[in-house]
């Protein structure tokens, strides 16, 4: 399953990450898991949300540069080695991961990691043939806000 | 003769498809009542001819304009407010002021007479861009002391448009005005133009949705890029209007619908292009900055203005069928350059450098500043949408590219920062394209 991401330029300076988080708040969206990447100069702020289409629309409405991108869900055994064994084979298919972080709730008992790949759709694939957990379902974050 | 194509040719607009030979007659006519004006009435003038050996009657054809002494900015700032009129105050109707950036600003003068040649030059440049009666203009320069609002608005009126004297700034109601109205034209300058872009889907509206499909820009210079931006993203034709205060205003000269460099009104502005250091003039063809001499200013006679823009002129014949030469287009100002290192830097070369690595031309500033004795630059470029990658590799690819590309045509290496879009300030008037914060 693919996950769509918000991904938001922001300057590193204070401030720069209150703005995009207020006007979330104030239109009513729940972060689901967020991430950054950060210069000295710049940062990366990476969004999950339920509603992303109308959170995309709302930050772009208000001047930020806004970019989607998929990621792949993958549910990770919560025990030693769970996701040296998902590496395993994401290292065995010659699949570059970009970055990854993990979500802020599980899943039957297994934490859920957000892949970041160069081709989303090849990896999922790959993955799938390889019998790593990849979430399923139309909506794998359903029950991320129970 | 070849006829005009503009098929609503204006009347006003004849003087532009004279034959070469007389308009040159023409010019020599006007030339000597000129010299003659301003030797009489202007001290200034009649010393520096003095100091030469020179009186009105050494001008015995165009041939011998280099001959004549150069006015600067400088006089006109010396001699404020009132020095350089050749006119008695009874006959001078209106005041003008260019708000100079440092002290007192610079002012001229108009007689009736000199409001109609105005007007008439008006007339002739929206008339070159294809505007008409029945077209609804929105003039968005601002009113006032300064010459765009006063000089577009009468030009407008005699055209036989409707104008609505917007004038310059509150950008929601320029919209809401450019919506409601109808405005098929607009006149402002095009960084404003730009920030209007930006804007109108916070109403809830695109430019391209709405009659709008002429703009009339000048009052700074402006690059073929940051015209295909507001085509692009407009939908309109953004034409190139030339002028200045000490000349008469805008309606120097005018961009026709080739969009091929502006045509110079040569019938009242005589045009040398002349080397900047040697100040020897040039033939057609060659860069250098632009002197006028005015050939109908009854109230401040201006002979060979020092313009301090720099650009070519061209007799090559155009497309639409005027035979007034054209100036290229003005990217840079002798004095808008700065200098970094030792090295000449004008802002249309960075900005070049920015369009080469994004496409399209995003906002920037140019801040200079001097830490422990060194000379700093920081082009602040602003993210967009195109160029935002989603790992921070990319975006430290982008401000590669950006460096490296200005270090490729200014030869000097400049720190670049990629900002927030819409953080940095958009003027209402002129952009502000350097910031010197440098102690000298």
């Amino acid at each position: 399953m693919k996950i769509k991401q918000l991904s938001l330029f922001l300057e590193n300076n204070p401030g720069a990450l209150s703005r995009p988080v207020r006007l979330l708040a104030q239109a009513g969206h729940n972060i689901l898991t967020l991430s950054i990447a950060d210069t000295s100069q710049f940062g990366i702020l990476r969004l999950i949300l339920r509603d992303w289409e109308a959170a995309r629309d709302l930050l772009e409405k208000n001047g930020l540069v806004v970019k989607v991108t998929d990621l792949v869900a993958v549910g990770v055994n919560d025990r030693p080695g769970g996701l040296a064994e998902v590496l395993e084979v994401v290292e065995k298919a010659g699949l570059n991961v970009e970055y990854v972080y993990a979500l802020t709730e599980k899943r039957d008992g297994r934490a859920i990691l957000a892949f970041r790949f160069a081709d989303p759709d090849a990896a999922l694939r790959m993955l799938q043939q390889h019998g790593v957990n990849v979430l399923a379902g139309t909506d794998p974050l359903a029950g991320a806000e129970a | 003769m070849k006829m005009p194509v503009n098929p609503r040719f204006h009347p006003a607009s004849a003087p532009d498809y004279l034959p070469r030979g007389q308009r040159q007659l023409l010019q020599w006519q006007r030339l000597q009542g000129m010299v003659q004006r301003a030797y009489d009435h202007v001290s200034l003038f009649r010393e520096r001819m003095q100091g030469l050996g020179m009186t009105p009657q050494d001008v015995r054809s165009l041939e011998d304009v280099p001959k004549l002494p150069c006015m600067l900015k400088k006089d006109l700032l010396e001699h404020y407010p009132y020095g350089l009129f050749a006119s008695p105050m009874k006959d001078i109707v209106r005041l003008h002021a260019s708000t100079g950036t440092t002290g007192k600003p610079i002012v001229v003068a108009y007689t009736q007479e000199d409001l109609q040649v105005w007007a008439n030059v008006m007339v002739r440049s929206f008339s070159a861009c294809g505007l008409h009666a029945g077209d609804i203009i929105q003039n968005a320069y601002g009113y006032g002391m300064f010459t765009g609002g006063l000089g577009a608005h009468y030009g407008a009126e005699a055209l036989g448009a409707t104008v609505i004297p917007i004038s310059g700034g509150n950008t929601q109601r320029q919209l809401m005005v450019m919506k409601d109205f109808g405005a098929t034209a607009i006149c402002c300058t095009p960084s404003y133009f730009l920030h209007l872009i930006e804007q109108a889907p916070e109403l809830g509206f695109n430019l391209r949705d709405l009659p709008l499909r002429t703009g009339v820009f000048g009052a700074e210079p402006w690059t073929e890029a940051m015209r295909q931006r507001i085509e692009a993203e407009s939908g309109i034709k953004a034409y190139d209007i030339y002028g200045l205060s000490e000349i008469i205003g805008p309606g120097v000269a005018m961009e026709c619908r080739c969009q091929a460099g502006a045509h110079i009104f040569e019938d009242w502005f005589y045009p040398e292009i002349i080397d900047l250091k040697t100040g020897q003039p040039l033939p057609d063809g060659e860069e250098g900055e632009l002197v006028l001499t005015t050939l109908g200013k009854q109230a401040m006679p201006m002979i060979r203005y020092r313009t301090r823009d720099i650009t070519a002129l061209t007799s090559e014949p155009c497309e639409c069928g005027r035979t007034l030469r054209r100036i290229q287009r003005i990217g840079r100002r002798s004095d808008d350059m700065f200098i970094i290192r030792g090295v000449n830097v004008y802002p249309s070369q960075i900005e070049t450098a920015l369009l080469r690595v994004e496409g399209t031309l995003p906002h920037y500033q140019i801040i200079l500043t001097r830490e422990k004795g060194l000379d700093e630059v920081e082009v602040q470029v602003e993210v967009t949408r195109e160029v935002f990658g989603d790992t921070v590799g990319a975006l430290q690819q982008v401000q590669r590219q950006l460096g490296k590309s200005i270090e490729t045509l200014t030869g000097l290496r400049f720190k670049t920062r990629l900002v927030q879009p819409q953080t940095i300030q958009r003027s209402e008037g002129k952009a502000k394209r350097v910031v010197d914060r440098r102690q000298m």
